[in-house]
């Protein structure tokens, strides 16, 4: 890779230990996706969840932490996914004493780095969303596919390291998405019908993932009637990158960088549009459904809520109550949080039996232990990223929406 | 006799050892149990396995930034895949090899390796040269 003055000086060590270690790995991910050089990015996005980190990966921060004050803060504004664990809900959840020692201490050696905690994935709603053409390196898959997609941003997936690694040197490696040459449309998908629900947006991105499988592969879909809001493009861009790890999409007339269909594939042919229609949804459905079954846990999260999501939740508990043999969970992000407090939807749906929880996501909050400890299997959500994660945890995950999750939350069996 | 196969130069150091292969893809996150050392998906074609010490040869990296940092923790817990072999990985398993240390390539001239290399083969990895080559086969 060529690099500047300042790159030399951090490999040189002449800026310390940390960047030199944040540089010396930036550079070994260039060589492997052959960037030629770096870009400099206007913030950086860690994910960093203790599960993930384990004991040793929060020593590694902890480490750092201790370095003199120049040495360790980050040089551009650098905030958090969601966190392992709500110091608030914690014990409701039966998380261990253990799990909240090692989310203090990761904590404490974030903020000494400068790190802002935001703890949350929603970031494009609530934080401060990226404008089209910035360069970022952002580290969740939901953000970094939205911000792509639908605000023009310039992200790869930067896992946890290399994120933090971004925001000691404020540059990443230019490659993946930074290059126009791979920002084009590469498969075409035609919508005749418009998706009625959130889950119904999550299974599209679903199965659009499946077909793509890949990175490198930009979908483009095209006949959707009338635009999507965020919240529906943020339930698909979450699936999508979940199923098939894409991190950018367009849809013409919609999404920025594709006015016209021609425009989505960057002046290439279009190739045939495989169509997706509503029977192909109910399949997608089928594969994650599992009726009559008792309903253990019902979770709202995978992305985390919006307001106008949590607004939605409380309205259909009003004047109802979550059965005594089933628990349900809703994580939304601190911003979010606060306002649902001060519009007392917090309120409504935790006297309904609820539990909200604030800067968790909950397959990053030791779904594992979680189960085992609170005895849960069958889990019913209306998100399509969490039924494609959480069955690697043990849990038996069935996709709703979320009219239907809440009825089987109450009704205590899916319904 | 062995066959060597050209690839992209990847990363991490020079490892032998057995391949464990399947038409599917990876992540730290979604597919293993990583107390266990085994594959925890049901819906994968690896479930059951362990992964411990094996050389992993599968299509490519699948969502969760996770991975980037469970590939050391699983090392420094010493159950861990000896190395990633993929068709085309993604930027996570490329970022988590490179913080664990870990050995990874893709990009073969040949093709898929899911195609090319077979579950009990025998592999040397040579990440600097971008270069597998199959010692002997199962």
């Amino acid at each position: 890779m060529r690099l500047g003055e300042e790159e030399r000086a951090m490999l040189a060590g002449e800026m310390g230990p940390a960047r030199q270690w944040a540089i010396k790995h930036q550079i070994a991910v260039g060589d492997f996706f052959d960037a030629a050089d770096f870009v400099r990015v206007g913030q950086a996005h860690i994910m960093a969840d203790t599960e993930s980190l384990g004991a040793s990966g929060v020593a590694w921060l902890e480490a750092i932490a201790r370095l003199p004050s120049a040495e360790r803060r980050v040089a551009v504004p650098t905030i958090t996914d969601p966190r392992g664990l709500d110091f608030a809900s914690y014990k409701r959840l039966k998380q261990t004493e253990t799990m909240a020692g090692l989310e203090a201490r990761t904590i404490a050696a974030f903020e000494a780095l400068g790190v802002l905690m935001t703890n949350t994935c929603i970031n494009y709603q609530t934080i401060l969303p990226p404008v089209f053409g910035e360069h970022m390196a952002f580290g969740d898959t939901g953000v970094v596919i939205y911000c792509n997609s639908v605000m023009g941003a310039r992200s790869n997936f930067e896992g946890g390291p290399s994120a933090l690694a971004a925001g000691l040197t404020g540059r990443t490696p230019r490659y993946g998405y930074h290059l126009e040459e791979h920002r084009g449309g590469s498969k075409h998908f035609a919508i005749g019908w418009r998706p009625r629900d959130l889950a119904d947006w999550g299974a599209l991105g679903g199965i659009v993932g499946r077909a793509c499988n890949s990175y490198w592969e930009v979908p483009v879909l095209s006949g959707l009637e009338t635009p999507p809001n965020s919240d529906e493009l943020k339930h698909f861009g979450a699936a999508l990158a979940s199923f098939g790890s894409v991190a950018l999409f367009h849809i013409p007339g919609v999404t920025p960088e594709a006015p016209t269909l021609a425009a989505a594939f960057a002046g290439r042919p279009s190739p045939a549009a495989v169509p997706i229609g509503a029977e192909d949804i109910a399949q997608f459905y089928a594969t994650y459904a599992g009726d009559g079954d008792k309903v253990d846990v019902v979770v709202f999260a995978a992305p985390q809520l919006s307001l106008l999501e949590m607004e939605r939740v409380a309205s259909l508990l009003k004047d109802r109550r979550v059965h005594a043999d089933t628990s349900l969970i809703v994580a939304t992000s601190p911003e979010i949080k606060f306002a649902a407090d001060r519009m007392r939807l917090t309120q409504s749906i935790e006297q309904a039996g609820g539990i909200v929880t604030a800067g968790v996501c909950f397959y990053q909050s030791y779904a594992r232990e979680m189960a085992e400890a609170n005895g849960w299997q069958c889990l019913l959500t209306n998100s399509a990223k969490l039924v494609n994660i959480i069955g690697g945890y043990g849990y038996r995950p069935t996709l709703a929406s979320m009219q239907r999750c809440i009825d089987s939350a109450v009704a205590g069996r899916l319904v | 006799m062995a066959i060597v196969l050209n690839c992209h130069p990847g990363i991490g150091p020079t490892v032998t050892g057995t391949a464990l292969v399947a038409v599917d893809n990876f992540s730290a996150r979604y597919d293993l149990d990583r107390l266990k050392g085994t594959f925890s998906r049901p819906a994968h074609r690896l479930y059951g396995e362990s992964y411990h010490d094996k050389i992993l040869v599968l299509v490519t990296a699948k969502g969760g930034v996770a991975s980037a940092w469970m590939l050391r923790e699983m090392k420094e817990r010493g159950i861990v895949p000896k190395a990633l072999v993929f068709d085309r990985s993604n930027t996570i398993l490329a970022q988590g090899a490179a913080f664990a240390e870990l050995t990874l390539v893709d990009r073969f001239e040949a093709g898929d390796p899911t195609r090319l290399i077979l579950s009990g083969d025998e592999l040397m990895i040579e990440p600097a040269r971008g270069r597998v080559t199959i010692l002997n086969r199962a």
